[in-house]
């Protein structure tokens, strides 16, 4: 008993066939964008990658070009069989290969379930790469003659600027370490000299942040300098102070950013399955359709589509079947070699 | 004798008119271009008004969109025409409208041409308004505190910091204006008495920039206060050092923003222009072959395709003869109407 069977006329067929044509497009344009995200989301990670500490794992979006390139060509080849399956001979040529194609098709689809999962799971690989890169980027913020840190200051300022954040979990952690360089630390002076004694590692710590913590929308004048000391500015509460410099840690806006992507991302990858899935049964129904008819040099006769021969339970005892054959035959041949041997 | 005659059998007649019809889509998604071009404008105009003290001229864009909407249904109705053009009965609908319709598409073209002029030319007048706009804007920096101006502040930093700019020429503007509001000075303070009490308009003027002046490239911190005092700062030369803070000037940058956007668009208006003429030329040609069918009843009849009917000189003294005729002609309807009133 076929699964799921369907009647077929000439007609029923035609429009089949074109259907199955048109989604098979939609879904090359879907492979088309699958691949542009990943580029998109490849490129993203590069850009920041100072901030990750030149070690991000670049396994998803590479995973999603391939994965793009897989479904482009897959799915053009699916449109140009349901192209010629309207005509018997340009048919003939393709029908070999259908039995392989739909079940590489079955593949892929695991395969795109599988990145659709990585989508969601790897951020939190993301997550910790950021925590350890944005403690780095803090750290050598100041180092703009050491080679191949020159521009984290100028990195980490733009991120600042652009994301609206100030330090790795808040602004206080620009408290913690030394950000000018010694070369515009006047040591000769007792204020200097002073601070730099004050801290076990000789570091100039003090209460204030780079410029590009200023909130551009606070209503006075950013204070960047002695952000604790209330006295020291007319009219400043530290405590109650919202506008002045962004509250937002960096990691907290970095990480929302990169996993709402992927987020997204992963959803769009759903919706290809779904879609891959649906082209799939259309062209099983559209196959065995092609292959049942009664009359194979009469055209317009009647035929059945189904798409499973046998019910599921019945195919997949078949499947069992043949791969205990398979494994069966590996033995039994293993068994006759030791007898040649002897 | 016609200008540039083209003889046309039916197979000539078919192709042509399919191109014509292919070309006229083009032509659809070109007027649809000019139009998201005229809605951009618009919106970046919108966005920074406020540095533009609000006047400035929404001319432009709202031609830039209208032309578009023009474009897209005249062309639309265009390749209509060419679709139906190879279908007698279909044709001899549209017939009739043809040459009024080819008469508008060449006035609409010229109107085209003065649109693309206008986007080189309105460069001049933006200048001006940009120099007022943004010497007011830097003056209300301060008024954080006064409705309807209470975001310029914001405004001008997210600028600065976007078009990497600071102050209206450079950023010694900034040392001429009272850039910090008086609720945040303290005026029993000696230093904030004397800094007013020395200049005649009583400002609190000091030699620093706002903080979205700083360049995120510099190698040092940035140094936003006592900038001309190199004492101040250990190491520190104001006429050397070249990162601190942006050297560019906010209307130099915004202007070549804006110009640089008004120049592309006029380059594109102009190639659309070229694709109007060229669907113009094409629509005459489909027009004017189907007219002078050899033999009416046979479609695979020969026939002959023009440019203009007579040469131009000669359409040129018809158009003018029929101006001077219907120019006679109220002056004879208002003659009779002036005798009909006097008797």
């Amino acid at each position: 008993m076929p699964f799921m069977p369907v009647k077929f006329n000439l007609q029923k067929r035609v429009k089949l066939a074109q259907g199955l044509w048109m989604l098979y497009w939609f879904s090359v344009i879907a492979g088309i964008l699958i691949f542009s995200l990943g580029i998109f989301f490849k490129i993203e990670l590069r850009k920041r990658s100072e901030m990750m500490d030149n070690n991000e794992s670049h396994l998803v979006p590479n995973l999603l070009i391939l994965v793009g390139l897989l479904a482009c060509g897959l799915n053009a080849f699916g449109g140009k069989v349901c192209h010629d399956s309207l005509d018997p001979i340009k048919f003939s040529k393709w029908k070999p290969m259908l039995k392989t194609y739909l079940l590489l098709c079955c593949s892929f689809n695991v395969l795109l379930v599988l990145v659709s999962l990585l989508c969601f799971l790897m951020q939190f690989s993301v997550y910790l790469t950021l925590a350890e890169g944005l403690s780095y980027a803090i750290r050598f913020y100041k180092d703009t003659d050491t080679p191949g840190r020159c521009f984290m200051k100028r990195t980490l300022d733009m991120t600042q600027i652009e994301f609206h954040c100030c330090g790795n979990n808040n602004f206080r952690d620009w408290f913690e370490v030394q950000w000018i360089s010694n070369r515009y630390l006047d040591m000769s002076n007792d204020v200097v000299k002073d601070r730099v004694l004050s801290n076990v590692e000789g570091k100039y710590l003090m209460d204030s942040v780079p410029f590009s913590c200023c909130n551009p929308g606070s209503p006075r004048p950013c204070i960047q300098h002695h952000l604790t000391n209330n006295s020291a500015h007319y009219d400043y509460d530290h405590r109650t102070e919202e506008l002045n410099i962004w509250t937002r840690g960096c990691l907290e806006a970095l990480f929302s950013y990169y996993s709402s992507l992927m987020s997204s991302i992963g959803v769009f990858v759903l919706f290809a399955i779904i879609l891959e899935s649906v082209d799939m049964a259309g062209l099983k129904y559209l196959s065995t359709a092609l292959e049942t008819m009664a009359e194979p040099e009469n055209p317009e006769c009647e035929s059945e589509g189904w798409l499973l021969e046998k019910g599921v339970k019945e195919t997949f005892s078949d499947l069992l079947t043949k791969l205990k054959t398979l494994g069966r035959t590996n033995q039994v041949e293993g068994g006759d070699a030791p007898e040649a041997n002897t | 004798m016609a200008l540039l005659p083209v003889k046309f059998d039916l197979k000539k007649r078919v192709k042509l008119a399919q191109t014509v019809w292919f070309m006229y889509w083009f032509a659809v998604l070109a007027g649809v271009l000019v139009l998201s071009m005229g809605l951009f404008f618009k919106i970046e105009l919108r966005k920074r008004s406020e540095l533009m003290d609000n006047n400035e001229s929404h001319f432009l864009p709202n031609l830039l969109i209208l032309m578009g909407l023009i474009a897209c249904s005249i062309n639309v109705f265009g390749g209509k025409v060419c679709y139906d053009s190879l279908d007698p009965e279909k044709f001899a609908k549209w017939k009739p409208m043809l040459k009024t319709y080819l008469v508008f598409c060449v006035g609409f073209n010229a109107l085209l041409l003065v649109t693309a002029l206008l986007c080189f030319l309105m460069r001049i007048p933006m200048q001006f308004t940009l120099a007022e706009g943004l010497r007011n804007g830097m003056r209300y920096y301060k008024d954080t505190d006064t409705p309807g101006r209470c975001y310029m502040k914001r405004t001008l930093d997210l600028m600065q910091i976007e078009f990497r700019c600071c102050g209206n020429d450079n950023y010694r503007d900034w040392f001429e204006i009272q850039w910090v509001s008086n609720r945040y000075l303290d005026f029993s303070s000696k230093e904030v008495r004397d800094r007013i009490g020395s200049n005649v308009d009583g400002q609190y003027l000091m030699d620093g920039v706002p903080f979205s002046c700083c360049n995120p490239s510099s190698p040092r911190p940035c140094i936003q206060a006592q900038m001309t005092n190199n004492s101040a700062h250990y190491s520190y030369d104001h006429y050397t050092e070249d990162l601190n803070v942006w050297k560019r000037g906010c209307r130099d940058a915004l202007l070549s923003y804006y110009g640089g956007m008004m120049s592309t668009i006029g380059a594109l208006v102009i190639l659309v222009t070229m694709l109007e003429a060229g669907v113009t030329v094409g629509m005459q040609y489909v027009h004017s072959s189907l007219s002078n069918l050899a033999n009416p009843e046979d479609p695979e009849s020969e026939s002959e395709g023009w440019l203009l009917e007579k040469t131009v000189k000669e359409t040129f003294t018809d158009i003018m003869d029929k101006m001077k005729s219907m120019g006679k002609g109220s002056k004879v309807e208002e003659g009779e109407a002036a005798v009909e009133t006097v008797s």
